[in-house]
């Protein structure tokens, strides 16, 4: 997964390089800015076309898009963990069960205002992922492989088991929040912006985590385990906070889930959920910064569109791209549309230091 | 006490599937360190073809032996097309290639023969041996038989053939294999074609007593994980012991504690899964790995 480097910093490491290259012509640093100009322009644009979006579509359309961000969010989370720290979770739909159970009960039984109940969620979260994150990292990745999908078999039992709280087979089925009067949202509308709020709050936070010390930490201990040990990075210790983190993530967009929704089962967390989130994020693209929202899409539109040829049609969908995206492009989709940018950045810097 | 030797024998019962495809997954990794997630699926789906052949009015026997042919070659195959592409990746990619096999055999099962259930003949016969209170149905005896006899099969092959030895030595060291002269590449496939063929019998085994469906294996595969972890991911004889305590374990855990009963049974494996890792990672006959930089 060496090559799974982040776009963000290879396309600026070019610039930079590019800016170098330019020496006496051009002054140092100008394609640089201009790359990152371009992108703060890019993700202006994207942000001000989510914020209109709610206005302008179908409350159903409306639906599907927040639930793209939901599922963004979670893998987010999931990007940290197999992207970023190179182990691999087949349960973290458990994870995020763990947060849309935990804000249903706490909205349900113990009648808390919704927003108490996200960063109560994601705590839970956290401490389950830490909690089965030590006996499971101290090993290969393989083992936490193991270990998650043990996890993502026993939850619907568990949950079915205890019923006075979890409801049971039947679940529970809870208010929505209510958009506040100030606003005048219909109230898809306030779902919509609350998950538009959790995922740039997600994306945010993944962002300034892998540029700081524990990242780079993170990445020396995907890349080579053995080096990184070597040069005194605690691999255990790192793959535990990874999946502890990842696990909060995974909970914070269970607990939008919830809102989203309004109802939680059983059955709808089985393992199915955990392995379409892998899919979603091998898709999407591994270790990349869009690679989780890319992912969202994936996972919302291509089960629905596919399953009118066939039930099982989205299943083998899944399980061909997953196998051809490994083989030929193990960056996923945004690996693919940055390999596409950076080539339009390289001719269009070459034009720029040919001019000076 | 009759009652427990009852249970026992039960666990004994469901231990050897276990043990047989907890058998297929120690297979795979000794050769390629590679973890099959799809070998559940992949059991699964040989079961369906044996059901295609007995629907058809062939007879249980011949199906079968047709089925293991069939699995042994589509093993070999996926092993040329499918993990061939990704030798000696990380194990990262290794895991997801076969997570994306197992997400294709299960939907392609569910698209060839629909998700509804089916029911699968019983190749043994219905009574039980009766004997001092407890009672042996002829059907656990005949598991016990079929899976202590796949295993005294194997190990004939590892200790006398020469394919044999050729498989001990790629497992062991694959470059000094290729050196004196064994085909490390087919060797491969064989192992992968072999660990297929384990996986159909245990499918087999365990479609009459489950339904068969494409989800069937789903619980199979997680017990045999933790049979696999417990008697060492590097250790055939580990799997089948492995199987066995884990059957145990998860019979009795279900009968006599009330807290977990039948329908949280599913937690034993996890359970021990992470008691392993806490106590004995290797597992009770795996060899600690020393990594070298």
């Amino acid at each position: 997964m060496s090559e799974s480097t982040d776009t963000t910093e290879t396309t600026e490491a070019a610039g930079a390089a590019e800016a170098v290259k330019g020496g006496s012509g051009t002054p140092p640093g100008v394609a640089g800015y201009a790359v990152r100009n371009w992108r703060m322009l890019a993700l202006g644009a994207l942000l001000l076309l989510a914020v209109a979006a709610p206005f302008q579509l179908v409350p159903f359309r409306v639906f599907q898009l927040t639930m793209v961000m939901v599922y963004a969010v979670a893998l987010v989370g999931l990007n940290l963990l197999v992207g970023h720290a190179g182990q691999i979770s087949l349960g973290h739909g458990a994870f995020f069960a763990v947060g849309a159970y935990s804000t249903a009960v706490m909205m349900y039984h113990w009648d808390l205002p919704y927003p108490v109940t996200f960063p109560l969620a994601a705590a839970v979260a956290f401490v389950l992922g830490y909690a089965f994150g030590v006996p499971a990292t101290r090993l290969r990745g393989l083992y936490l492989a193991l270990v998650t999908l043990a996890i993502a078999i026993f939850l619907v039992p568990l949950l079915k088991r205890f019923e006075s709280v979890t409801g049971g087979s039947m679940g529970l089925t809870l208010e929505k929040p209510e958009p506040p009067a100030w606003t005048g949202l219909a109230q898809d509308q306030w779902l919509y912006f609350l998950a538009l709020a959790g995922t740039v709050l997600a994306f945010l936070v993944v962002h300034y985590l892998l540029r700081s010390r524990v990242g780079r930490a993170m990445h020396s201990v995907r890349d080579n385990e053995t080096a990184a040990e070597v040069m005194g990075v605690r691999p255990a210790s790192y793959k535990r906070r990874a999946f502890a983190w990842s696990s909060m993530i995974a909970g914070a967009a269970g607990c939008l889930y919830t809102w989203t929704i309004g109802f939680v089962s059983p059955d709808s967390f089985t393992v199915n959920l955990s392995i379409t989130l892998l899919a979603g994020i091998v898709v999407g693209g591994l270790g990349s910064t869009w690679g989780p929202l890319l992912g969202g899409l994936f996972v919302m539109f291509v089960p629905s569109w596919s399953q009118d040829i066939n039930k099982a049609a989205p299943g083998v969908i899944f399980g061909l791209l997953i196998i051809a995206v490994m083989y030929v492009a193990p960056t996923g989709l945004a690996g693919l549309a940055g390999r596409a940018a950076h080539w339009f950045n390289k001719t269009r810097s070459n034009r720029i230091l040919r001019k000076g | 006490m009759a009652d427990f030797v009852q249970q026992f024998v039960g666990g004994l019962g469901a231990g050897a599937i276990y043990a047989s495809l907890a058998l297929a997954l120690v297979l795979i990794y000794q050769f390629t360190g590679i973890v099959n997630f799809a070998q559940g699926e992949l059991a699964m789906f040989a079961t369906y073809i044996a059901w295609t052949f007995i629907d058809a009015g062939l007879p249980f026997w011949l199906a079968l032996v047709l089925t293991l042919a069939i699995s042994f070659v589509g093993g070999m195959l996926i092993e040329r097309v499918i993990i061939r592409p990704v030798e000696g990746a990380p194990e990262l990619t290794l895991v997801i290639v076969t997570v994306g096999l197992f997400i294709f055999v299960n939907a392609a099962a569910g698209w060839i023969w629909s998700f509804l259930i089916k029911d699968f003949p019983n190749p043994f016969p219905g009574g039980a041996l009766q004997a001092g209170g407890v009672s042996l149905a002829y059907s656990t005896l005949g598991v016990l038989a079929v899976v202590g006899g796949v295993m005294g099969l194997l190990y004939l092959m590892f200790r006398y053939t020469k394919i044999g030895l050729g498989m001990r030595a790629v497992a062991t060291n694959p470059e000094s294999a290729r050196l004196v002269g064994i085909r490390v590449g087919w060797t491969l496939a064989f192992g992968w074609g072999l660990a297929a063929l384990v996986g159909a019998v245990s499918g087999v085994l365990v479609a009459p007593l489950l339904f068969l469906e494409p989800n069937m294996m789903g619980g199979v595969l997680i017990y045999a994980f933790a049979a696999a972890t417990l008697g060492g991911f590097d250790s055939p004889l580990g799997a089948v012991v492995g199987g066995l305590i884990v059957g145990v374990a998860e019979t009795l855990a279900g009968s006599y504690v009330d807290f977990i009963g039948s329908d949280l049974k599913i937690g034993v494996p996890l359970a021990i899964i992470l008691g392993v890792l806490l106590l004995r990672p290797q597992g009770l006959f795996g060899r600690a790995v020393v990594e070298r930089a």
